[in-house]
């Protein structure tokens, strides 16, 4: 589909531009109260996060129209937010309605505010062209807040390109290397997987059988399966879609029960749930979450699992902080491909396809 | 203001004009660096009037291909200094110089109820937004008020594209705005509290409907509108400005502001937006021989009442109806910070 004036996809800008026109997380619900606003930037625009007086979340640009103070250092008065500087005080939709030192206000005295929606536990918003945004098209988390899921998650504030992150969740060939105490193991370069995309999702699917648990599946069976033993099969099934959410159906069933073929009843199986802010073209706002399907009720299970994944994705964290320093003082290197990323160049695809439907160029400007 | 404020000059290739309706020409231009107009934005423009560079504003009636080509539409203003007459002579291929969309009247989203009001050419400000609410789904009225069919732009058009939805008042059919129950039939609908208006047009308008919107209660914050800075409640009038503290009187000509002509005659005065909003340039009026005829939005109408302070960029001293033909022009001695 290539024509002669869009050029060919180029093979991997190493800082990645971001999409305007997407739902983003800006922050988990319990974040953003009526008490006091929250300051956080998501997709480069500096938020000032804060609740109505109905709880509706507000979204507004963090600069006041005067002197552009920010007004996440102000205070949330009722269905209103007041500059901490000089007091102008603006409503939910970003229009001031008072200037303390005047007796009209001026017409012009307005800050952007962003449409904003409430789903699966997180507050998501729209930086980008407010007419474009359909609530219908914010990334499907459903795990989150589903009756038949329970877990809990954390945020980590990723000093690399967003897409590094994506990078990272979609080739999780990195665990025999980057994770071999807890979750890595041989098999999982060796096994075969297989990529399929959409266009908005690409999924990348990989099983491995006959298998010894590691220390991670091993517990998790044995929270279901008291006393268990013996080979598994074990599966990986990673579903992102546009912009930058990315579910990984994961879990292990007693080996040769069927698990391939669809019957999970003898395995454990949990979801973990990440989805990417990027902040600025080198920082991100990383939020995940482990949800499982099995001994719902046990609070001890749902810490147990957020200590052991925090531990887990602290050495990604590591390794992707050390990756974006490599890259910057590498400036005149390119990025080579290998088989493994097959499922991450499709995603820099369809985030291309985004970017030149909006005007924008895939290389982040500095 | 803060929505988008980053003005840069540019240069911009007229592609198009054609006359609109009487007194009215719509002018197409290409910038150098396009960007996309939302709607409420305008563009201002770098013109020599007589050796003196003046900047004008014109709304941006349509965007098109991410902004590459921007459609305004320019009223000859009859007493004018010439910057209309000279947006009326340009001709395809010529080159101005222009900034990006400047937004100081953006549409905001989710209200339950819009109504947008325009009077005269002040439709140029408002025909984006109808289109963006009507791509939106959204509930919106769109209110044209003008002297006769002949001079309003966009009448037919937005006709064929709102339908229902457009509401026609013509002077010289006897069909006029009445204000009181427009905003009567806001104030009186369910949805009051949560309907915005948008207007632009004639001052003396828009300080009605102001008048109104207050007297029924409705949330100040949902009135929006955008001065074009050069309407008031009289015609514009030679006048004398007296300044005791220079010892010097300035005459100000009915084809120019009381700020441009207090600095042509070299006197340091304060501005910023020039069009009536901000307040800065507002001085103390010692006496007043006439009636001042305000033209702002910054003072209170209980303010302007008091005849004590006016600001400089739009205010004009004026005989007004009430002394036709009287020999002396009006005068106003002021009080400079
Ligand atoms: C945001 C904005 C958007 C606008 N959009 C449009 C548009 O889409 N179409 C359009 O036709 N016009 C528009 N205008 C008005 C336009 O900028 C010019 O003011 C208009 O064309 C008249 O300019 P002129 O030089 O011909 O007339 P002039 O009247 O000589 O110059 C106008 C300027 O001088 C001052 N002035 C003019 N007359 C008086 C007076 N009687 N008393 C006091 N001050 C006076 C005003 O401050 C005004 O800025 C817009 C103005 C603004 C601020
Ligand atoms: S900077 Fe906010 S009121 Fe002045
Ligand atoms: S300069 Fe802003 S009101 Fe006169
Ligand atoms: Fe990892």
């Amino acid at each position: 589909m290539t024509t002669l004036d869009s050029p060919p996809v180029t093979a991997a800008s190493k800082i990645f531009n971001f999409p305007r026109n997407a739902w983003y997380v800006a922050a988990w619900d319990h974040e953003v109260t009526a008490k006091q606003p929250l300051a956080r930037t998501v997709a480069g625009r500096p938020l000032a996060l804060w609740r109505n007086s109905d709880g509706r979340a507000v979204a507004l640009a963090d600069a006041c129209w005067h002197r552009l103070a920010p007004l996440s250092k102000g205070k949330v008065l009722g269905d209103e937010i007041q500059c901490p500087y000089h007091g102008l005080r603006y409503n939910s939709a970003g229009r001031c309605t008072g200037m303390p030192a005047q007796e009209t206000i001026n017409p012009s005295a307005i800050v952007p505010s962003y449409p904003v929606v409430e789903r699966y536990r997180y507050v998501w918003v729209w930086v980008g062209d407010p007419d474009l945004a359909d609530p219908d098209t914010v990334p499907d988390m459903e795990q989150m807040d589903s009756p038949e899921w329970a877990g809990d998650g954390e945020t980590i504030y990723a000093p690399c390109n967003y897409q590094l992150l994506l990078d990272n969740l979609m080739d999780l060939t990195h665990e025999e290397f980057v994770h071999s105490s807890s979750i890595g193991q041989d098999e999982l370069s060796e096994a075969e997987f297989e990529v399929s995309h959409s266009d908005r999702g690409v999924t990348v699917t990989r099983w491995m059988r006959d298998i010894d648990a590691p220390p991670f599946w091993l517990k998790n069976m044995r929270d279901r399966f008291p006393g268990f033993e013996g080979k598994v099969d074990r599966w990986q099934i990673i579903h992102f879609e546009a912009p930058s959410t990315i579910r990984i159906d994961v879990g292990v069933a007693k080996a040769g029960t069927g698990a391939p073929e669809g019957d999970r009843s003898q395995g454990v199986n949990g979801f973990v749930m990440n989805t990417i802010t990027p902040e600025t073209a080198r920082t991100s706002h990383y939020f995940w979450a482990f949800m499982r399907n099995y001994r719902l009720d046990s609070q001890t299970i749902t810490t147990q699992l957020r200590q052991g994944v925090h531990g887990v994705f602290g050495e990604d964290e590591e390794m992707l902080a050390a990756q974006q320093q490599a890259i910057d003082a590498n400036p005149d290197h390119e990025f080579y491909s290998l088989n493994i990323d097959a499922g991450g160049m499709w995603v820099r695809r369809i985030l291309d396809r985004m970017l030149q439907a909006e005007g924008l160029p895939a290389a982040a400007a500095k | 203001m803060a929505v988008n404020t980053q003005t840069w000059w540019q240069q911009g290739r007229v592609a198009e004009c054609d006359e609109l309706a009487e007194g009215v020409r719509r002018i197409v231009l290409c910038p150098d660096r396009p960007v996309h107009a939302a709607p409420g934005t305008h563009v201002d423009l770098r013109l020599d009037l007589d050796g003196h560079v003046r900047k004008r504003s014109y709304s941006v009636v349509r965007s098109e291909d991410g902004g590459r080509r921007l459609t305004i539409s320019v009223q000859l203003a009859p007493s004018s200094r010439g910057g209309s007459r000279h947006m009326h002579g340009l001709c395809v291929g010529d080159v101005v110089e222009m900034t990006g969309p400047v937004q100081s009247f953006p549409l905001g989203v989710g209200a339950d109820r819009y109504v947008l009001v325009a009077g005269g050419i002040g439709i140029t400000a408002l025909v984006a937004m109808a289109d963006t609410l009507r791509r939106r789904g959204a509930d919106y009225t769109l209110v044209l008020a003008g002297r006769s069919r002949r001079v309003m732009a966009y009448l037919d058009h937005l006709v064929y594209t709102h339908g229902d939805r457009v509401r026609v008042f013509v002077d010289d059919e006897d069909v006029r705005l009445d204000v009181e129950s427009l905003v009567g039939e806001i104030a009186g609908s369910p949805g009051a509290p949560r309907t915005e208006m948008y207007m632009c047009g004639p001052i003396r308008l828009m300080d009605a409907i102001r008048r109104s919107w207050m007297a029924h209660e409705l949330p100040e914050p949902n009135l929006r509108f955008e001065t074009f800075g050069s309407s008031g409640a009289w015609a514009a009038e030679d006048f004398v400005v007296h300044l005791p503290q220079l010892d010097r009187s300035v005459r100000v000509g009915k084809d120019s502001s009381m700020l441009d002509a207090l600095e042509d005659a070299g006197v340091d005065v304060m501005w910023d937006c020039r069009k009536g909003e901000c307040g800065i340039c507002q001085v103390k009026v010692l006496d007043v021989d006439g009636r001042i005829d305000h033209r702002d939005v910054f003072l209170s109408q209980q303010q302007k009442e008091a005849y004590t302070s006016l600001c400089l960029c739009v205010a004009r001293a004026a005989r007004g109806e009430s002394e036709p033909g009287s020999a002396d022009p009006a005068a106003v001695t002021l009080h400079l910070p």
